[in-house]
């Protein structure tokens, strides 16, 4: 076996060492009914690299790669193109192999780029501070409600209908758990918003709003009046961003007053994966850093006054705190995060704003091509890189139907959405810089053809 | 007579001890220092040359332009690759030499994980792509899932938890949601030891219950009488961890569940450790009902500098019908489904009898996928002929530390029987002044990283060894030996360990003042400072 260095003649001197006469005797405290005596039956045996790489590249084939074809999903997963340094950078054996940097002296390399890494996201989030990495945007989505739960003491949490319905089913999961109450509506197919509706709903037992921006539909819409409102009841506003690539050209919640912020950070540096894994974003408010979750790298001094970092406020954690801790997370998204901040230091604030640019040039091109097709309905009146169209009939089978003809044409929000009749017509359609304008024309003219 | 004109020839001068005068750079040879990339970047700079796009007609953000300055830097890509490479330099790794944090199974990351990950039928995949689409990617969460089934002898799996502690609410929550199908949701209490990981009481009281404590006997196990004198009818659960946090095996475990279930609880199992004994016990057969596998442990997916994890979740046939959403599962004609909420009550009626009552959803997708891959692709190398050998190779491994320390170190469970994958010593018999982590930063200037120290809790000054099974037998003599005289060192009191790291890209660094006055982010030096300057 390849990855299994002793040899027998290691294994019996050994064994001499320890004064045991065999393997089995280091087993001793297994009860005997519960002893294999030999390899799980029915399980195949070890096999050759070139034999492992024969049978996953022999399932490898079987998906239809978002590269070879026009593509425009979105709703919560971005395709961007990633350089190629990135993922030379992340597979350096100094990152790739080591663990979460509990001996900061020699693991100075993994927390300075935490460091910046946390630094980039509040500046890009537009808040104070924030933390090392979630898992992913969900996780963090419902991380921050529990947050607003500690903060204001309060159990009533108002989730604007246009937060990604995956998000809200995790949050739904978690507070029948913690007993928050959580308010949730469905998206209209319309180009409004519903901020009118959630300051509306604002109380005094209101923990916290929790927004989309832009949203699951791919609207934009200020949310300084929301930020406020919830603010005059001292409740928290918490925005949720699932393409931040969209805040190198619109405002960030941070400048708009949001309390918190959290994002799912894949679509910089980290690439589709079929889910994951991702890398969840969260920053705060400078005051609210005590009833963060996760961790946080922190700057200091060495024994000889040299800068150096290390992880802190880990009395917030459950290592230490165990029951009473902010949060159980443990293991964060390390080597995500850094790929985030590898691809952030190759765009500089000059690349991203570009990045964003060229998405949202892309985006309004197709939408307007899309939008000439007779029977289609471009819903958006605002938008980043994404928008949603009314097909007049039902998405779904349509989207099947433009699969088979080997074009992915986006998300029809009835797979969102099962049951809700009002949104079945919907497809949300992502145009990133990977799509060129013949894969939108592809795409229209599928379309033409089979709503004809 | 020299061939070399220009007066050159080989030649060793005599050693000099006297230490240079710090040089310009503050560098020493290879150990490089590299300044934030907010002092070397700037907001102009990029490493990135965009496509040319034809702009059309004006921007439709809705008045929302970002106009201030985001404050990122950029730098060009020779100058970040130079940065990140300067930094990788600076973290030791597995790669590096033997990483031995107990609880933690550092073991080699074989590269075939990382290019099978790759594969862009894998890694270019969209997670609500049609499923026809999808086949392949469906087809390696359900084959790993049959391999962690059969491995566990458990009846199902939650594939979607993003890492252990995910896993282990995962486990809870279904633990919650069989009660509460039972009509028995009084049952508030989770009992946990104290050498437990603290994860395990921070998600028991995330979902509402109380924790108590279970004593251990001397020996460092579970106190079965204690645990049965204790168990009733307000007793939801007990999370154990097997083998246990002092590197031990719960030889009760199955006593343990049979009282728990006529109790009328559950039994979690914490799989942290499950490298010691896969492809040797199977956890179904001690009656557990749910337990976690790091896949980032067991099943070598790499540790990423602190994540990503990934954490599925087995579960006996009690707790499966309440697995979380989404999941995948074959059906007899090979087709694989993915089942998310509108197609759950019919595939339930469809295979599962009507049986399936899902607690919900605990993430956007399907879990992480990046991570399966790697996994899988590590279980098929070594089949269920090498996952024995792993547990066996990682055993030995770990009592070969044990053996040739335990006359210099304390090892308190040491005269009670072999350990299974990691060797606990104790701070006992130092000098005066002398700590575990004194130990630890000696080791540093040895070239290892150190031990897990000061855990498990129920050890004073704990140091737990988890060497893994990818460790060569030299290298292992060559940590001994490094242990042993560091450990030496602390007995005799030199002081020169007591300021140790000397030799690291940092010497010991100011935790409390980190904490004191939080700087978390990066800020540009206040210009009135520059002025004064």
């Amino acid at each position: 076996m390849r990855y299994l260095p002793l040899t027998s003649a290691d294994r019996s001197e050994m064994l001499s060492v320890i004064g045991a006469s065999s393997i089995d005797d280091l087993f001793a405290d297994v009860p005997e009914a519960a002893r294999l005596s030999g390899p799980v039956s029915g399980l195949p045996s070890h096999a050759s690299e070139l034999a492992v790489e024969r049978h996953m590249t022999a399932l490898a084939r079987q998906n239809v790669v978002a590269g070879e074809v026009p593509f425009f999903l979105g709703c919560g997963a971005y395709r961007h193109h990633v350089p190629a340094s990135v993922d030379h950078l992340i597979q350096r054996g100094e990152f790739l192999t080591a663990y979460t940097p509990y001996q900061p002296e020699i693991a100075q390399g993994t927390l300075q780029m935490l460091f910046e890494f946390q630094t980039q996201v509040a500046r890009l989030l537009g808040t104070d501070v924030a933390n090392a990495s979630m898992y992913d945007g969900s996780t963090a989505c419902w991380e921050a409600i529990g947050m607003a739960r500690r903060i204001t003491k309060r159990g009533k949490a108002i989730l604007s209908s246009g937060l990604h319905p995956h998000y809200v089913s995790v949050a739904r999961t978690m507070a029948k758990y913690t007993g928050d109450a959580l308010e949730t509506a469905l998206p209209d197919l319309s180009a409004e918003t519903d901020l009118d509706r959630l300051i509306a709903a604002i109380d005094d037992d209101t923990s916290c709003v929790v927004v989309q921006y832009p949203d699951i539909l791919g609207r934009t819409a200020d949310l300084t009046p929301l930020a406020e409102a919830a603010q005059a009841k001292k409740a928290l506003l918490i925005a949720v961003v699932t393409e931040p690539v969209a805040l190198g050209a619109i405002r960030s919640p941070g400048e708009m007053g949001a309390d918190i912020v959290v994002g799912e950070g894949q679509s910089i540096g980290v690439g589709l994966q079929f889910g994951g894994p991702y890398v969840g974003l969260m920053g705060c408010k400078e005051k609210y850093i005590r009833q963060m979750p996760g961790r946080f790298c922190g700057e200091t001094v060495d024994a000889n006054g040299k800068r150096g970092f290390v992880l802190t406020l880990s009395t917030r954690e459950q290592h230490i705190r165990r029951e009473k801790a902010t949060s159980n997370i443990c293991t964060n998204s390390g080597l995500c995060a850094l790929a985030f901040s590898i691809h952030m230091t190759l765009l500089g604030e000059k690349g991203l704003r570009g990045l964003a640019g060229i998405n949202h040039a892309a985006a309004v091109a197709a939408a307007d091509r899309l939008a000439a097709v007779p029977g289609v309905r471009l819903i958006n009146e605002s938008f980043f890189n994404e928008f949603t169209l009314d097909l007049g009939q039902e998405a779904r089978p349509i989207v099947r139907a433009l699969a088979d003809r080997g074009i992915l044409a986006g998300v029809s929000l009835g797979r969102l959405y099962p049951g809700a009749d009002a949104l079945a017509n919907g497809l949300v359609v992502a145009v990133t810089e990977t799509a060129t304008e013949e894969d939108v024309e592809r795409l229209a003219s599928a379309l033409e053809e089979i709503l004809a | 007579m020299s061939i070399n004109q220009s007066g050159w020839r080989p030649e060793m001068t005599a050693g000099d001890s006297r230490a240079p005068a710090p040089g310009f750079t503050g560098n020493k040879a290879l150990m490089l220092e590299e300044p934030l990339i907010f002092e070397i970047g700037d907001g102009e700079t990029t490493g990135v040359d965009l496509p040319a796009v034809a702009r059309t007609g004006a921007s439709r953000f809705g008045g929302l332009a970002r106009t201030a300055p985001i404050g990122l830097a950029g730098l060009s890509e020779p100058e970040t690759v130079r940065h990140y490479t300067r930094l990788s330099r600076q973290n030791y790794a597995i790669d590096l030499g033997l990483f031995p944090l107990g609880s933690c199974t550092m073991k080699h990351n074989p590269r075939l994980n990382e290019k099978m990950a790759r594969l862009p039928g894998f890694a270019d995949v969209h997670p609500l792509q049609p499923v026809d689409t999808v086949q392949g990617a469906l087809g390696v969460i359900n084959e790993l899932a049959f391999w962690l089934i059969e491995l566990t002898g458990m009846h199902g799996v939650a594939m979607s938890p993003k890492a252990g502690a995910h896993g282990e609410l995962c486990g809870i929550l279904c633990i919650k949601a069989a009660l509460e199908k039972r009509g028995e949701g009084h049952r508030k209490v989770i009992l946990v030891p104290e050498s437990a990981h603290g994860t395990n009481p921070a998600t028991a009281a995330f979902a509402g219950f109380t924790v108590e404590d279970i004593p251990a006997t001397p020996d460092g196990r579970v106190d079965l009488a204690a645990l049965e004198a204790r168990l009733g009818p307000d007793i939801a659960a007990v999370m154990i961890t097997n083998p246990n946090t002092c590197g031990l095996f719960e030889r009760d475990l199955k006593a343990i569940s049979d009282a728990v279930h006529a109790a009328g609880g559950y039994v979690y199992c914490d799989g942290a450790n499950f490298n010691a004994i896969v492809g040797r016990v199977r956890p179904g057969d001690l009656g557990v009902d749910a337990m976690h596998i790091n896949l980032h442990k067991t099943f070598s997916t790499p540790h990423g500098g602190g994540g990503p994890g990934s954490g599925p979740v087995v579960l006996s046939e009690a707790l499966s019908p309440f697995a979380p959403l989404p999941y995948t599962a074959r059906t007899r004609d090979g087709h694989v489904h993915l089942i998310e909420e509108e197609r759950a009550e019919e595939f339930s009626a469809e295979h599962f009898d009507g049986r399936l009552d899902s607690f919900g959803r605990m993430t956007a997708f399907h879990g992480q996928m990046g991570m399966f891959t790697r996994a899988l692709t590590y279980i098929l190398s070594h089949g269920a002929d090498g996952l024995r050998q792993v547990a066996e190779d990682a055993v030995l491994n770990a009592n070969y530390v044990l053996r040739s320390l335990e006359d210099v170190l304390d090892a308190p469970f040491a005269g009670a029987g072999p350990c299974m994958h990691e060797a606990l010593f104790s701070d006992a018999n130092l000098a005066q002044g002398f700590s575990t982590l004194d130990i630890a930063k000696g080791l540093i200037d040895e070239g290892f990283h150190p031990m897990t120290v000061y855990f498990p809790l129920v050890v004073h000054g704990a140091m737990l060894v988890e060497p893994t099974e990818t460790e060569s037998k030299a290298a292992l003599d060559q940590f001994i030996g490094a242990l042993r005289s560091v450990a030496e060192r602390a007995k005799a009191g030199d002081a020169a360990l007591k300021s140790a790291p000397h030799f690291a890209p940092r010497a010991r660094l100011d935790e409390t003042l980190a904490a004191r006055k939080p700087v978390l982010v990066w800020k540009d030096p206040a210009p009135q400072r520059e002025a004064a300057e």
